[in-house]
């Protein structure tokens, strides 16, 4: 039995499904020759056809196109060749025109399936209906002026990818796992950097609840730009929990549009809906079909990077690390790369080990990310082959990593510098052994009489006789011969 | 023989030969608006000025040997082209104080010819109308009078301000744009030709938008030889606009001489209608007559849904302008009137702004989009649309042009037909059809109606087709030798 609600009648469960919109990487805007990057002072980025200003016409930016088709590629969808664009028509002061040109009855993207990893490390198919192209609005703001709204059309025109999934997710986790996959892909496949502070990737969360083994699905309502994974995984539960109350209390769930309140945890009513728009869609006029070409895309695809799933499956045969491990490996395609380089003629199960472990830890420790992570991976590299070659053992290797994350430099100058080379001089360590075995009699003794454990005591005496650099491994076996 | 007579390939003739220079010509027309339009009201806004600076610029071109057919030709164009500086109004109310920063395609290309632009002519508001009764800047006066009766005419629509300026000698040529006969039928009741290209033949950047599936811009002029002249220029793909065909131009004015030996010219039974009066039924087949007298073959032809054009032409176009005039709300540009809320301002805006027709087509746009009635009204008029244009289609099988009257009727008094819109709309039952389908289709003065007004004839092509129109139109003048002019002109009254 999956995730449920317990109600004052019963259990429940839920049914989520999402529409995720995400903005395009592109240079320009969809229908428009401005700049589509983030930020720039107010309508900096705003060409004449952005602005809604008669007699301005859009004309459809290719690279937006291809971009949707990777992403189409990259969710093993079905890429249509013949779509066609709609206008959506509504009244709004940060919509120019009046309307937003979408792809409302023939997207460009079809069918397609996302696999999400459960908690408990099972996988979950969830099924995409389609990804269609849009433009997204300007920003309207009503906290500038004492009396005025002010409106910024940077923002207006640029391309969005509306992500609509199947009402295939049960649970807030799975919700939740699901924005987190696909914003991986989007990043792998570099349409979209998943921003979701900056609003370049929002949910719309549709929620129903039913009772374990129904038929069919009660009403949704839909939980309007959300833009968390946090958030769209508290929206899932509070608006579950209300609908069980209004079921449970006798009354009926009312389709509407609804919004999740962060500060007080809860979803209030948006538009019902009697008062939800007509959106008069019809095909834009301005636009001919979009035609794709079969060896286009099949050249896109070949150019297609590799996914995170091929990616961890890869990493698993590869190098021989747990499925696990893999899957923190490739989280992001930079730390999967790190891991590689660092893997390369190495240990490739001790690199992954020392990746998810110390310097997973140090980023975390300094807020760096692995793009400002203080220590290279060429540098981690270095570390692994001090340790390979028996220059340094384990447990000195952890204290120049530290050091590393400090300074920045090189593994093999704080090495030098700080004295650190591993006693491989057999002399040296018999010696040690001889004074500690002379120092603890009593010891000795009482591992003869049988008590095993006290090996590990020698080992760290003799350790610290060594200042940590003994060779382990020379000290195991000189202390065996020895005792 | 005055200056503001000339045919445009005479004007360029004596340019070229210097008997006089752009300026002078400029000079002559803006005198004429200047005695006329106050009268005619055919411009919105003229550019006097303006117009002597480019004709100065013209001679320039001229004196250097660089000259193009349109160096220093002066023209009207229509108040819905975008024109970089100079005041852009679409005869709306709401859009009084637009100033466009930039050109449309079609001007610019003028432009770059060396064309002079006298101003921007009257239409009807958002060019929605077939009379220029609607023009939020006064109704414009057709230049032609009943004989007898001086009761002022309209100058039918939407290029109104175009036909009336090119009949009445005020401009050489005009630019004008026709969605469901806005160039043909001003130009019949104005005595002068005019011709809508293929849709996908003239940009569409830089024009205000009625309905964007049908518009296209077209010139109007006194002869199909200076028609043909002015499309040339106008003409060509352009990457701003993504419906602009990507075809070579013709030479249109060649194809004007080339007559019509052997050609097959089409007859539609279905534009034989009730009540239609028996001048026109006359005058079409008097050029049927001239057709066959220069050896074209006539052949009778079916085109069965022609009935249904204008309930599909009034579901169509309103549906797209409803939403192409969503943009205009009082927040980027135009006109605003302040309100409680935003929604307040965009009411108070538009209700202000926009005129009766305007208002009635956006409700009937709003209305066939609608949950509910989308499929009924929308949809089935797409539906029907493509069995018009499959009509074009397979008649386009076994003729290469078709030969119909362009209106039902002369130009009619202001006042008249004004009471209900569908009698209005039914001006347009004879040019609705070539726009749906997006075919080619030219009038032709080609005689007078017992009152003495202007008739035209129409011509439609196939796609991409002008050539054929063009020869099929040269044609028709030939044979009509229509010599009428209008009551009033500059120069005074024939």
């Amino acid at each position: 039995m999956g995730y449920v609600l317990e109600g004052s009648t019963g259990a429940w469960e839920v049914v989520v499904g999402l529409e995720v919109h995400a903005q395009v990487i592109s240079e320009s805007k969809l229908f428009s020759g401005a700049s589509a990057t983030y930020g720039g002072a107010p309508n900096t980025h705003v060409s004449f056809i952005d602005a809604g200003f008669p007699g301005m016409l859009p004309v459809i930016n290719r690279e937006c196109v291809a971009q949707a088709v990777r992403t189409g590629l990259g969710l093993n969808a079905q890429i249509n060749l013949l779509s066609r664009f709609d206008r959506k028509n509504y009244f709004y002061a940060d919509l120019p025109n009046g309307y937003q040109i979408s792809q409302f009855a023939q997207p460009i993207v079809g069918a397609g399936v996302v696999e999400i990893e459960l908690p408990d490390g099972t996988a979950k198919k969830i099924g995409i209906t389609r990804l269609h192209l849009e433009q997204d609005a300007g920003k309207s703001m009503h906290d500038q002026h004492p009396a005025k709204s002010v409106i910024d059309l940077n923002r207006a025109g640029v391309g969005l990818m509306e992500i609509v999934s199947e009402p295939d997710l049960r649970s807030p986790e799975e919700a939740g796992a699901y924005v987190r996959k696909l914003r991986q892909i989007l990043r792998y496949l570099g349409t979209c950097d998943g921003n979701m502070e900056e609003g370049s990737m929002r949910a719309d969360v549709n929620v129903s609840v039913r009772r374990p083994g129904e038929d069919g699905f009660r009403t949704r309502c839909e939980i309007k730009n959300v833009n968390s994974v946090r958030f769209v995984m508290h929206a899932v539960e509070a608006e579950a929990q209300r609908q069980i109350a209004v079921w449970e209390g006798g009354g009926e769930v009312e389709q509407e549009t609804r919004l999740y309140d962060p500060a007080r945890g809860e979803t209030r009513s948006m538009r019902s809906k009697e008062d939800a728009h007509d959106y008069r869609y019809f095909p834009e006029p301005d636009l001919l079909p979009l035609v794709l070409d079969e060896t286009w895309v099949a050249e896109l695809k070949a150019k297609l990077p590799e996914l995170p799933d091929q990616k961890r499956r890869r990493f698993c045969d590869q190098y021989g690390i747990p499925f696990y491990d893999a899957g923190e490996l490739v989280a992001e395609a930079a730390i999967a790369d790190f891991y590689e380089i660092v893997a390369k003629g190495r240990d490739a199960r001790l690199a992954a080990n020392w990746i998810t472990g110390d310097f997973f830890a140090a980023l975390n420790r300094t807020g760096a990310s692995i793009e400002t992570s203080p220590v290279s991976a060429g540098a981690l590299g270095e570390l692994l082959d001090l340790i390979g070659d028996k220059t340094i053992n384990g447990r000195i290797a952890k204290d120049v990593f530290e050091a590393m994350v400090e300074t920045g430099k090189a593994p093999g100058a704080i090495v030098e510098e700080r004295g650190l080379r591993q006693v491989t001089d057999t002399g040296a360590i018999e010696a040690a052994v001889a004074s500690v075995l002379a120092a603890n009699p009593d010891k000795v003794a009482e591992y003869k009489s049988g008590k095993d454990k006290l090996f590990g005591f020698f080992v760290g005496q003799i350790m610290k006789a060594t200042a940590g650099k003994g060779n382990p491994a020379l000290i195991n076996e000189i202390l065996k011969q020895k005792l | 023989m005055s200056l503001t007579d000339l045919t445009i390939a005479e004007a360029a003739a004596g340019l070229a030969a210097k008997t006089f220079s752009a300026v002078e010509l400029a000079a002559a027309h803006n005198a004429a608006i200047a005695a006329l339009n106050p009268r005619l009201n055919a411009f919105i806004t003229v550019t006097p000025d303006l117009a002597l600076a480019q004709a100065k610029a013209a001679d320039e071109k001229i004196a250097a040997g660089a000259a193009e057919t349109l160096t220093g030709i002066p023209l009207a164009i229509k108040d819905l082209f975008c024109t970089a500086g100079v005041r852009t109004t679409a005869a709306s109310r709401i859009l009084e104080p637009f100033v466009p920063p930039y050109e449309s395609t079609v001007t610019a290309k003028l432009l770059a010819a060396g064309a002079v632009f006298l101003g921007k002519a009257n239409l009807d508001e958002f060019a929605m109308g077939s009379s220029n009764m609607s023009s939020g800047f006064g109704p414009v006066e057709n230049p032609w009078k009943r004989a007898g009766s001086d009761a002022k005419l309209v100058p039918g629509g939407s290029s109104g301000g175009s036909a009336a300026a090119v009949a009445a000698r005020l401009a050489l040529g005009a630019m004008g744009t026709d969605t469901g006969g806005s160039i043909r039928q001003p130009a019949s009741f104005t005595g002068i030709a005019g011709i809508k290209p293929t849709y996908g033949r003239c940009s569409r950047y830089g024009i205000v938008a009625f309905a964007s599936s049908l518009d296209q811009a077209g010139p109007l002029a006194r002869t199909v030889e200076d028609c043909a002249i002015l499309l040339a220029a106008m003409a060509g793909f352009d990457p701003k606009d993504s419906t602009s065909a990507e075809r070579p131009v013709p030479d249109f004015r060649a194809a004007a001489r080339r007559g019509v030996k052997g050609l097959r010219i089409g007859i539609p039974a279905e534009y034989r209608m009730d009540g239609m009066s028996g001048e026109i039924e006359a005058l079409w087949q008097k050029g049927i007559f001239w057709l066959r007298e220069q050896g074209a073959e006539i052949v009778d032809i079916s085109l069965p849904h022609t009935k249904y054009g204008l309930p599909v032409y009034y579901i169509v176009a309103p549906a797209e302008a409803s939403s192409n005039l969503a943009r205009y709300d009082g927040v980027r540009f135009g006109a605003r009137v302040e309100g409680e809320d935003l929604i307040d301002m965009y009411e108070r805006t538009r209700a202000a702004g926009f005129g009766a027709e305007v208002k009635r087509r956006i409700m009937i746009g709003t209305y066939v989009l609608s949950a509910g009635y989308y499929d009924a009204y929308y949809l089935r008029a797409q539906k029907i649309r493509a069995l018009i244009l499959r009509d074009f289609t397979e008649a386009f099988a076994k003729v290469d042009a078709i030969l119909t009257p362009t209106a039902p009727s002369a130009a009619f008094g202001m006042g008249e037909k004004m009471d209900d819109p569908v009698t209005m709309y039914l001006n347009d039952v004879f040019t609705v059809s070539a726009p749906l389908a997006g075919v080619p289709a030219m009038s032709v003065p080609a005689g007078l109606d017992a009152q003495g007004l202007p008739l035209g004839l129409q011509v439609i092509g196939r796609h991409f087709d002008e050539e054929t129109v063009f020869a099929v139109s040269g044609a028709l003048e030939r044979a009509a030798g229509f010599s009428g002019v209008p009551a009033v002109m500059a120069g005074g009254a024939a």
